[in-house]
């Protein structure tokens, strides 16, 4: 008999595991710690173990890997990065060179909403960077300069989370989430 | 007990998964999963007070519209409140609002904006009610009896107008509001049969300098072939490639500094290929000249001037003329429409313009008129002015701003008062202007202010006696009754699928299914 812990310890497990019950195979998609899992398990499926996962109409386990999939990093391996996130939490997180702040915010389930997935069409992710390393980032192209200006309070050191990936001179940069405030630009200053 | 039992189950546990990485889990109560799933989990801070939880009745939240600023609010009150159910109304048969109806359908990447809302409607606690208008299937006081609190985020479902005979179309063919002509190319059931003719000159007329006015413009000139691999609907797509228009010329009351469209949209317009770009370049020069102090200091709109310079440039370097053209015209108001005949069935011809000059501080330039008047051939005029939002019967409204009083997205009364469990999200709460970012942050607020009152215990809308609320438990069964056919979201992926695979068949991401009826076809009804 499955213990709930025993199966989600499998669900985790990737990307194939076996159901030690039955003969059948059953194959999990490889699953990405990210928000945009959702994992649906019955919860008789812990009171009546003859009814196997297979059989179940309700679980479903979805990976929607819409971002880079990252590989998890032991402590102390990678660049750091802090997030201050909307609410003003500091998260200090081990990243991959290669890791875009998008990725990242996705794996650690940081509220940062990338509503056209990091394809330069919305302003959704704007990131407030540290003028330390503002200067350490590539240019921004002309097409997400076009997105900054519709950003919610843009600052000199505005960026697109999307277009932020880590680099080894990027070791321990500070980004801000802007806080869900009203954009000054439709309050007043807009000509129109 | 049942029904204690199957609202809120006794077996509240939380698991931690993943080490850090993802702390989100449902678990449902199989006995009753499709109608009360039971649900627990945390995230890392937002969890609201766990006595909440135990407090057994959930807090059943209606929301009106399901375009993002409904969506995004969903999102943020459930993600935070994990006694919070949601249900939305829609009158429409497909959610997603403007996204579906209104993003341009060469903008697939902003579309991408609907796995989001997908994922939010996956939770459990989440229910979309589709095909159900408010007003007229089903009233506020419906509503009101049933939830705890309902957020209005209906938009805005009328247009700005005018002001001048025969501009409703409705006596003179082919002029419409880009409200209308987008609904139609986009596949708004209500717009299905609108039919412009496109073949009756080279000209088009679109009225107002906005982004809404360049996707229209850029519908009308690109190449069709590149449309054609886009979720544009099929009927607009046929009466695209027999367009004869070749030109579109964009009105505005005002000058290059005045407009509304930003620089993305200007960008496309200015790369599309076979197109030139015609504007009256010595009065653009000048206005960027006079004011180049201010517009140094608004980076958008340095950055807009900068587009339009380059695009002057090419202009005069282009040897070969493209065959297609766009114009920026400034300083015309239109006075009336030109017919093409005193018969029946009439056309629009053309427009009789007035032409402005600016005056008043460089913050608030306004058009006044000069006493010329000018003559400007069009066979299709599409008016877009801007949105305007109409009021809900039982809600307050103010006229003058043309939107729902509200403090942070808490409606107030007439007195100034908060109005007790409602609030107001999206186009309706802040005007109908901005991007999706814009629309965002403004549920977000909104979804802040509904968590805060929660917390603070504010009071919601009153019971009115007889048990606890069933939000659509027990709205969908009166729908029922009232002979409405609802569309939920497991409905709604049917029909998407259906569309998906009708678009495979053209090599298009998605045929859309238009009408309410064809939806229910598929549905089975």
């Amino acid at each position: 008999m499955l213990s709930l812990k025993q199966l989600l310890t499998y669900a985790t497990k990737r990307p194939l595991i076996r159901n030690s019950q039955k003969s059948t195979p059953i194959i999990y998609r490889n699953i990405v710690p990210s928000r945009s899992i959702s994992c649906r398990i019955p919860a008789n499926f812990l009171v009546s173990p003859q009814r196997s996962i297979i059989q179940s109409q309700f679980f479903s386990c979805t990976a929607v890997n819409k971002h880079k999939e990252i590989t998890p990093l032991k402590e102390g391996e990678g660049f750091k990065i802090n997030i201050i996130t909307r609410e003003g939490d500091n998260h200090t997180i081990q990243a991959n060179e290669g890791d875009s702040i998008m990725d990242i915010t996705m794996a650690h389930d940081i509220d940062l909403e990338c509503a056209c997935e990091g394809s330069l069409a919305c302003s959704t992710c704007h990131v407030i960077v540290d003028p330390k390393y503002y200067e350490k980032l590539e240019e921004p192209t002309d097409e997400e300069n076009d997105m900054l200006d519709l950003a919610f309070g843009l600052t000199e050191t505005s960026r697109l989370g999307c277009q932020i990936v880590m680099k080894p001179e990027l070791d321990g940069i500070t980004v801000t989430i802007p806080s869900a405030t009203r954009n000054v630009r439709l309050e007043g200053s807009k000509l129109s | 007990m049942s029904n204690c039992f199957r609202r809120f189950p006794p077996t509240i546990t939380t698991i931690k998964l993943f080490n850090k990485s993802c702390e989100k889990y449902y678990l449902h109560n199989t006995s009753n999963f499709s109608q009360h799933p039971s649900v627990c989990y945390t995230t890392k801070q937002q969890q609201r007070p766990i006595s909440h939880v135990a407090g057994i009745n959930p807090f059943r939240l209606a929301i009106i519209g399901s375009g993002p600023a409904g969506f995004y609010t969903a999102q943020r009150v459930l993600k935070s409140c994990s006694f919070a159910t949601v249900d939305m109304y829609e009158a429409l048969p497909a959610p997603h609002g403007l996204v579906r109806y209104g993003v341009a359908p060469d903008h697939p990447e902003v579309k991408n904006a609907q796995n989001r809302f997908d994922e939010v409607a996956r939770d459990p606690r989440y229910r979309f009610v589709g095909n159900v208008s408010i007003g007229t299937n089903l009233t506020i006081n419906d509503l009101k009896a049933h939830h705890d609190a309902i957020v209005l985020s209906y938009g805005a479902t009328e247009e700005k107008t005018l002001g001048i005979e025969f501009e409703d179309g409705a006596v003179l063919k082919n002029i419409f509001s880009a409200r209308e002509f987008v609904g139609w190319y986009n596949g708004m059931p209500q717009y299905r049969n609108l039919m412009p003719d496109l073949t009756r000159s080279d000209t088009a007329v679109v009225i107002g300098h906005g982004n809404v006015g360049l996707d229209i413009a850029r519908i009308l000139l690109m190449d069709v072939d590149v449309l054609a691999k886009t979720d544009i609907t099929e009927y607009a797509l046929s009466v695209l490639r027999n367009s004869k228009i070749r030109n579109v010329v964009l009105l505005g009351r005002r000058g290059p500094l005045q407009v509304s469209f930003t620089a993305k949209e200007l960008r496309e317009m200015m790369n599309l290929p076979n197109v030139k770009f015609v504007t009256d370049s010595n009065f653009v020069n000048q206005e960027i000249k006079t004011h180049a102090d201010l517009i140094s200091k608004d980076r958008p709109l340095k950055r807009l001037m900068q587009i339009i310079e380059k695009g002057l440039i090419n202009t005069i370097a282009i040897n070969n003329q493209p065959e297609k053209s766009w114009t920026l015209k400034f300083l015309r108001t239109p006075i009336e429409f030109i017919p093409n005949s005193k018969t029946n069935p009439s056309y629009v011809q053309g427009l009789r313009l007035n032409v402005n000059r600016l005056e008043g501080p460089f913050e608030k330039r306004i058009a006044v008129p000069i006493g010329d008047v000018e003559e400007l051939e069009a066979s299709l005029v599409v008016k877009s002015l801007g949105y305007r939002s109409i009021p809900l019967e039982g809600v307050p409204f103010d006229h003058k701003r043309g939107l729902i009083p509200n403090v942070k997205g808490k409606i107030l009364d007439e007195e100034g008062n908060e109005l007790p469990g409602f609030y107001v999200s999206g186009w309706i709460k802040s005007g109908p202007s901005g991007v999706i970012a814009a629309t965002m942050y403004d549920a977000f607020e909104t979804a802040e202010t509904i968590l805060s009152d929660i917390d603070q215990k504010k009071p919601i809308i009153p019971s009115s006696g007889i048990g606890p609320k069933q939000g659509a438990d027990a709205i969908i069964p009166l729908l029922k009754e009232r002979g409405v056919r609802t569309v939920s979201y497991d409905d709604w992926k049917k029909v998407e699928e259906k569309e998906n695979e009708l678009g495979r068949q053209k090599g298009k991401p998605r045929e859309k299914v238009v009408t309410t009826e064809q939806v229910l076809e598929i549905l089975g009804n």
